[in-house]
């Protein structure tokens, strides 16, 4: 795990040591720790309610620690938490922006909110419309922009005093393909600067993107590390196992027929196809024949390396079946 | 010091321009209330005047005769129908077309001219008890006027002669004891309403979620969201007591400036109401229905209408923790009594202490359930 690989806490851009929050009997928080280095994309991933607000409070300095400790950009949020917030920008799935105030009286809010120089602010206001297009639309309300629109607007605010960590909550919340598509181009173009990213999402492929990934699972962090390294572990792929695809016009008929063979460890279905973990010794031309016995046609099969959102079905499973034999 | 009030400049700029770019909210908030008050102004009078009686007249002379003419000359009785029998009176008492009934005997003026105790009946509908209270004031009053006339006939002078003089508001009217009060209420209202609102709108919105993130400090946030609020609820007060000066002629007995003063820590505890509620109420609908539980009891606990003395013990311990209670003796108090500060300091004190301890119970629900939530 990344997390204490020995570098000082300071050197991080998040450095969380065994996070804990409690609200009175409930543990929301459990001993949650994880490292994110300066310009990494770090994708923070969970159910609902497993947490994850919890932790940015944390980690804003919102919420006080019942144990643990954690550090932002080199400053310890137990007793710095101001100055933490100096440093950093946040977005909510919100877009939080005012309604009846202009996109530049939006934004000139926000620079006041940070105390920004006037002619600071000035030239902070023109180098965000670069980045992100907003020019034609200064002297709109923020109420008359669409999604898309919203969300760069936000994310204009949120980072006007050039903070060096951003949290995004779920920024991608309900816009359309192509301004999330260019939300995470301009994220990467960011990064490259040196700026690092906490984002927090529900869409797997934006997951993929990110240069570091960890999942709360009720309070407690399952996986940490890069989508390639989470792919390579264990528990998502079993030694002697393989994962494989198999395309067929029908899906539900074959994925009872595949769950019955005996070589098929766990079967699902993505789309027209099926997702199987095969033991080693189980040849794809044997299983195809396998299914035509059983009057399947079979398009297609081929090996495939696990998605991301298999490594935490995978994950969830074996955490489940934990909890499960602990309250036996 | 100046970390304390972080970002209250950019939160009071903010706002400024949310009241300006909003300004249908900003002419209801300030008109309504000055609706409210013609209604009130105009429309309501407590004096009971020209009630409803009917009389059967059962004797029909000249003394009789005399004395309906009283009873029509003290502008309590408005005599609406004659009736010729005891049924009749008393249908139209319960049909409700006449809250007075006033039965002369057959033999009044015989016994009167004998020298004799003549009964006149008063019926009287008890069913609204002001009312009630004046018919039975007038009719005794004008009895024993009668009885005394009779009595010393040419004797000029009575022994004792009682000479009632109202201080502060000699015709008793209406507009000047009710609209003192109703300042009190509407400068509630409006501030109350107007500071939850502001708050609850941007918890709705999310902004305030964001804002908790930034380097904004609490005291900055609050301060700069309420000072407009602040400015429009004293501009309110001297709309109200414009009106009420110059419309309704309402003298101003005490000094202006002292009211002006001691309106200060009244609208502190309408702000700090405002921000109590807010924390509370997570959307603008449910800060509206808190707003009213706020206000019923100032309407009803605080002597605006009913007297204060006269409250069972329950209501009356009630109504000393209703902030409009201290306003509204202090409005009554400069504006019909010419009171100073030497009057009114206590209650002015009294309201700056709810004010403080309402902010901080406020700010403590804030820190709790709205920024760690």
């Amino acid at each position: 795990m990344p997390a204490d690989n020995g570098q000082r806490p300071e050197e991080a851009s998040i450095y969380a040591k065994n996070l804990v929050r409690r609200f009175g009997d409930f543990v929301a928080v459990d001993g949650v720790s994880f490292r994110v280095e300066k310009g990494e994309i770090f994708g923070f991933l969970g159910p609902n309610g497993s947490g994850k607000t919890t932790v940015i409070k944390m980690l804003t300095g919102l919420l006080p620690l019942s144990e643990g400790s954690a550090w932002v950009e080199g400053l310890d949020v137990r007793t710095n938490a101001e100055s933490v917030r100096e440093r950093i920008g946040y977005m909510s799935q919100k877009f939080s922006l005012y309604d009846d105030l202009t996109v530049t009286e939006n934004l000139q809010f926000y620079g006041r909110i940070y105390s920004l120089p006037p002619v600071r602010m000035k030239q902070r206001i023109d180098e965000i419309v670069q980045l992100n297009g907003l020019g034609p639309y200064m002297n709109r309300l923020a109420a008359r922009l669409s999604g898309g629109w919203k969300q760069r607007l936000a994310l204009g605010c949120a980072m006007l005093h050039e903070p060096k960590l951003l949290f995004l909550d779920e920024p991608t919340a309900g816009i359309d393909p192509v301004a999330r598509r260019e939300l995470w181009d301009l994220l990467f173009e960011l990064s490259g600067h040196g700026i690092t990213f906490f984002v927090t999402t529900h869409y797997m492929d934006e997951a993929e993107r990110c240069s570091h990934v960890a999942y709360l699972y009720y309070g407690k962090l399952i996986a940490d590390g890069t989508p390639v390294e989470l792919k390579k572990i264990p528990d998502v792929q079993p030694a002697g196992t393989k994962r494989v695809e198999i395309s067929t016009p029908e899906v539900t008929r074959a994925l009872k027929v595949a769950r019955k063979i005996s070589g098929i460890r766990s079967a699902t279905i993505f789309g027209e196809s099926i997702h199987a973990l095969v033991e080693d010794s189980f040849d794809l031309p044997e299983l195809r024949a396998q299914l035509l016995k059983n009057d399947i046609t079979v398009t297609d099969i081929r090996p495939l390396t696990p998605s991301l959102e298999d490594v935490f079905v995978e994950l969830t499973y074996k955490h489940q079946a934990q909890l499960e034999t602990v309250r036996e | 010091m100046n970390n304390l009030f972080r970002g209250f400049g950019a939160v009071f700029y903010k706002e400024v321009l949310h009241v300006r770019r909003d300004s249908a909210t900003l002419f209801f908030s300030l008109f309504i209330p000055l609706i409210q008050m013609f209604v009130l102004g105009f429309g309501i009078d407590t004096n009971v005047r020209q009630v409803h009686t009917v009389v059967f007249n059962g004797d029909g002379r000249r003394e009789s005769r005399e004395l309906i003419d009283r009873l029509k000359n003290s502008d309590t009785f408005n005599i609406i129908d004659y009736v010729s029998n005891d049924r009749d009176l008393n249908d139209a008492i319960i049909s409700g077309r006449a809250r007075v009934g006033i039965k002369i005997p057959v033999d009044y003026s015989d016994r009167l001219i004998h020298n004799m105790s003549a009964q006149v009946l008063v019926l009287i509908d008890g069913s609204d008890s002001s009312v009630a209270g004046q018919a039975i004031n007038v009719t005794t009053a004008i009895g024993l006027d009668e009885s005394l006339r009779r009595v010393l006939a040419d004797r000029a002078t009575f022994s004792v002669d009682m000479r009632p003089k109202l201080l502060f508001n000699p015709d008793s009217r209406s507009p000047n004891f009710l609209l003192p009060g109703l300042t009190a209420i509407l400068l509630l209202n409006v501030t109350t309403f107007l500071t939850a609102f502001a708050i609850v709108r941007e918890k709705e919105r999310g902004t305030l979620e964001q804002l908790f993130v930034t380097p904004v400090r609490p005291f900055g946030l609050l301060l700069g969201k309420l000072l407009p609020y602040f400015f429009i609820g004293f501009t309110e007060l001297c709309l109200i007591l414009a009106c009420m000066r110059f419309i309704f002629q309402v003298p101003i007995h005490g000094s202006v400036l002292l009211l002006a003063l001691l309106s200060l820590p009244y609208l502190f505890v309408s702000l700090s109401l405002g921000i109590l509620i807010s924390s509370k109420a997570g959307t603008q609908g449910e800060a509206m229905q808190l707003a009213f539980v706020t206000i019923l009891p100032s309407i009803f606990f605080s002597g605006y209408i009913f007297p204060r003395e006269t409250m069972p013990i329950f209501f009356r311990v009630i109504s000393y923790f209703v902030p409009a209670s201290y306003f509204i003796n202090i409005t009554r108090g400069i504006i019909l009594r010419g009171a100073g500060i030497q009057h009114l300091w206590m209650d002015g004190l009294a309201l700056f202490a709810m004010g403080t301890f309402l902010l901080i119970v406020a700010a403590r629900r804030f820190q709790n359930k709205v920024i760690m939530a």
